[in-house]
């Protein structure tokens, strides 16, 4: 006999108290759901408003008004010996003056020329030294208005307001108006936002700097991190003795994770730029500081990645007389490697969105033009935010939330990679 | 005589007997704790030697010491002499992916790698260099396959997954992998346990043919597998052996009463 | 035997097996007993009880026959509890043909019967008396484990085959002195074979024992004493 098989009074499963403590166990169940599905709403409800709030101040900001009109490209104004010197902007103000032959010289003039943005005369230049031909003739370019004038057409601020209280006076809104009623005016899609530079002007202010900048810096965190969080990852996890030291080691790495990222960037000051002497402002300097913060993640996602690997694997391998590296190199890294890549891509996705050590390291260099390698000042895309957000300009103010959409465009681009990835790899077996 | 023609003896002792390994006083330690207590057993060719004994008595431990799988264990520590062949494997000279080479092992879960079954077959004899032309390869794989019986069920498709395979099929592609290296000693740690009746049988049966040409151990939680596929058979508790001998004498009269305990099912 | 498996209601059955044995072993030496006592009392009223009684034994064969199959087929038994299962199944059918036996020596009560002031020679019922006692013995070792106590028994045989070397002689000198004894010595005669094989038989029984025990086979052959095979008596020329 086993001694498990005394006799227990029989359980009335069927009785009052069974059945009210029956009811209770499915009450507090439901109670534990609905705090679960309470708490995803709220969440939910959170990202909402913070997206919709981005979106409803941002997306005037993904289309530019332009005016159109003829430009003759006056010869007098031209200097054949060095076009890039060539008074543009003559040229600009009085094909634009001409629309308007009843206003006088003077003030008036002055105000009416406030119209077309300062930019105008560049893009002019642009289209003459492409194709020097047009000089002496009449073309048509269509450039983006002023910011006032932008604003005034996506509605900000009401025409019926005091004329002291509009950045915009009565007689700008009647040539305006004038403009649209001929057709000159038009809203097409934004995309200065995209191919130009930071600019003193929101209507001229693009994002290509930071996006290049950015792309600069990750190249540089990634070639950094990367191969050296998986060899220091595979040494840990493969080769180092269990003892004291890698411990420390283990410890040390996961605290390095929770630093706070400033204390990166002073680390980058001090060291990168006074010590080293490496340029200020430059991706190179930024990248190494953004790959310093994201190794821990790696080096961990890796360790985690390696240690997921069935020692089932590793034990048919070395069962076949495989030696320790081509047990690593063969069966268990390319197995670990969708984990890794999805550290890695979390890793970068983090570093992308990295402000304080930047900003500590001057990657929040005003440039009017995309820099060209790692050692230019650059800015990336969440300094630019910064810059933007502290413009006074209130064309800024969108163009800012715009920035932050494109930021996150970007975050969710890298997870939908790291989750296709994942799935991508995980699924070939 | 002499200790050279003591040697000697034991040697030519052993070729008529027909041992391939020979192990004598094998202590293993784990840090302090001592997991094999000086196990002498012999391993003769082609013959199958099932080891048997509740879990945690140190068969899979001992298994594992024959081609020193043990190694990847870092608190682990081997004593006594363990001769393959007449030459100690856990000699300095022995390099030890050229003995993992010559003694292979089939695991208790089926583990082919997740690449096909042309590439699990000839992993093994590419990082050996048993061949070098694409025609040899394909030899290796057609032989190995049609030795663990599995040729005609793959043939067609050897370049789907390994994992893609029954549980039954993928444990019958890791015996043709590690037959592929063409090694003397096959060992095989509870290669049935997470296979169906059929499977097993079928495993069986092939272990069965494989004794032509190979010294087999294998460590088996069923009594009545050990019965049926091998011919002696060594009771392991609590880290030595109790019993070992002829497998019909330990299942129809064990002289030991531990073993008799064991194998009836008094104690577990 | 310790009864100490696991799996409880593995030894229950294998100690229903056991018990089996011992009643069909109590059985078949009831009727050897009452064999004997038949013939002796000339009762036929009592060999036909003998002979109805054989059933018992039959069923009871029967039941050991299928319990066995079922803990083989179900347990896979091993060592010992294998050997106690192989005894289990040859000596309950030894022990069904020891009652065999006893139900033909019944049988022959009656013809035996038919003829008068025929005297029943002592010597069959020494022998029975003799068999009946090993039999006993037998089962005495099988249900303590005892060897030792088989081995004895298995070499008590000879004394019985000695007995039934000379009762031959004599049922066969009576037959020749007068011609109308040779139905009833010959009936005596089969009956005292019968008991003679009863006695093989509990030799069986002992080797049987012995290797349940040991897990050996006896091999050694048994002394024999049974040499009617080659007896001839010839009858005197005067």
């Amino acid at each position: 006999m086993t001694e498990g098989s005394s006799n227990f009074a029989r359980h009335d499963w069927d009785g009052a108290d069974a059945r009210r403590r029956l009811k209770r166990r499915y009450a507090a169940n439901t109670r534990l759901k609905l705090y679960g599905l309470s708490a995803i709403v709220l969440a939910l409800g959170l990202l909402a408003v913070l997206l919709g709030s981005l979106v409803m101040t941002g997306y005037k900001s993904f289309v530019q008004t332009h005016v159109t009109f003829d430009v003759y490209v006056n010869p007098e104004n031209y200097d054949q010996a060095n076009p890039f010197d060539s008074d543009y902007r003559t040229m600009i103000r009085d094909s634009f003056l001409k629309l308007f032959p009843e206003v006088p010289p003077g003030p008036q003039q002055r105000q009416l020329f406030d119209i077309p943005s300062t930019g105008a005369q560049l893009k002019l230049r642009e289209i003459v030294a492409a194709d020097p031909s047009v000089v002496g003739s009449t073309i048509r370019i269509s450039v983006p208005v002023s910011d006032e004038f932008d604003q005034f057409q996506k509605g900000e601020g009401s025409r019926d307001a005091a004329e002291d209280a509009r950045r915009v006076n009565d007689r700008q809104i009647v040539w305006f108006d004038k403009l649209a009623a001929d057709g000159k005016i038009s809203t097409p899609f934004n995309w200065t936002l995209f191919n130009s530079a930071d600019s003193r002007f929101p209507e001229l202010a693009g994002l290509k700097g930071a996006i290049v900048g950015t792309f600069y810096l990750l190249l540089v965190t990634f070639v950094l991190s990367f191969p050296i969080g998986i060899a220091a990852a595979i040494y840990l996890e493969e080769f180092a003795p269990k003892n004291k030291w890698t411990d420390i080691i283990e410890i040390n790495i996961n605290n390095l994770a929770a630093v706070p990222s400033i204390v990166f960037g002073l680390l980058a000051l001090a060291v990168f730029l006074q010590t080293f002497g490496l340029p200020r402002s430059a991706p190179l300097v930024g990248g190494m500081t953004i790959a310093l913060m994201t190794l821990p993640t790696i080096i961990i996602a890796t360790r985690a990645a390696l240690k997921a690997v069935p020692p089932s694997i590793r034990e048919a391998a070395l069962g076949v007389g495989a030696s320790k590296h081509q047990v690593i190199i063969h069966h268990v890294l390319p197995l670990a490697m969708p984990g890794i890549l999805t550290g890695t891509i979390i890793g970068m996705a983090h570093a992308i969105g990295e402000t304080a050590p930047l900003l500590l390291i001057g990657m929040n260099a005003f440039m009017t033009s995309a820099s060209v390698g790692i050692l230019d000042p650059a800015t990336t895309l969440p300094t630019q935010i910064y810059i933007w957000a502290d413009s006074p300009e209130r064309g800024f103010v969108a163009r800012t939330s715009a920035a932050i959409l494109v930021l996150l465009g970007f975050l969710m681009l890298m997870n939908g990679l790291a989750i296709y990835l994942r799935r991508r790899l995980e699924r070939k077996w | 005589m002499t200790e050279a023609q003591v040697e000697m003896k034991t040697r030519m002792d052993n070729e008529a007997n027909n041992v391939k390994f020979s192990t004598r006083g094998v202590h293993v330690f784990y840090g302090d704790k001592e997991a094999l207590k000086g196990v002498d057993l012999d391993i003769n060719n082609n013959e199958v030697t099932a080891l048997i004994g509740p879990s945690g008595c140190g068969k899979s431990t001992y298994l594992r010491c024959l081609n020193r799988m043990n190694d990847t264990v870092d608190s682990a520590r081997v004593t006594g002499s363990i001769l393959l062949d007449g030459a100690d494997v856990y000699d300095r000279k022995v390099d030890v992916v050229q003995l993992r080479a010559r003694v292979g092992m089939v695991f208790q879960k089926p583990n082919p790698f997740p690449k096909s079954i042309y590439d699990n077959i000839v992993y093994g004899p590419r990082i050996h260099g048993l061949a070098s032309t694409k025609t040899e390869f394909d030899e290796i794989v057609e032989t190995s396959l049609k030795k663990a019986g599995l040729w005609n069920e793959v043939k067609d498709r050897l370049d789907s997954g390994g994992t893609s395979l029954s549980g039954g099929q993928q444990q019958r592609l890791c015996i043709a992998r590690a037959i592929a290296v063409s090694p003397e000693v096959i060992l095989m740690d509870e290669p049935c346990s997470a296979l169906d009746p059929i499977a097993t049988a079928r495993v069986e049966e092939l272990i069965d043919e494989l004794r032509e040409n190979y010294a087999i151990v294998i460590v088996t939680h069923s009594m009545q597998q050990a019965a049926r596929v091998s011919q002696r058979t060594a009771f392991f508790h609590i880290g030595e052996i109790v019993e070992h001998g002829n497998t019909e004498q330990i299942f129809t009269n064990p002289r030991e009463e531990r073993t008799r305990d064991y194998i009836t099912g008094r104690f577990g | 035997m310790p009864n100490d498996h696991i799996v409880t209601s593995y030894d229950k059955e294998l100690e229903n097996l056991r018990s089996s044995i011992a009643r069909m072993g109590g059985l078949a030496e009831t009727q050897i007993a009452g064999a004997v006592d038949a013939l002796f009392k000339r009762s036929a009223e009592r060999a036909q009880q003998v002979v109805e009684a054989d059933k018992a034994l039959d069923d009871l064969e029967i039941a050991i026959e299928k319990d066995a199959i079922s803990i083989l087929a179900r347990r896979q038994p091993m060592a010992t509890d294998l050997r106690e299962i192989v005894s289990a199944l040859k000596m309950s059918s030894i022990l069904e043909r020891i009652g065999d036996y006893s139900k033909n020596i019944a049988k022959r009560v009656t013809a035996i019967n038919e003829t008068d002031n025929f005297r029943i020679v002592r010597t069959v019922g020494d022998m029975a008396h003799l068999v009946q006692k090993m039999l006993k013995d037998v089962l005495d070792a099988y249900i303590d484990q005892d060897a030792v106590k088989a081995m004895d028994v298995w070499e008590r045989d000879a004394p019985v085959d000695e007995l039934y070397n000379s009762l031959f002689r004599e049922l066969l000198t009576y037959m020749m002195e007068d011609a109308r004894s040779i139905t009833p010595c010959t009936h005596l005669l089969f009956a005292a074979k019968n008991v003679e094989r009863m006695g093989d038989h509990v030799t069986n029984l002992a080797e049987i024992v012995f290797y349940l025990v040991n897990g050996e086979i006896l091999e050694d052959t048994r002394p024999k004493g049974d040499r009617t095979s080659f007896t001839v008596l010839r009858p005197s020329e005067d």
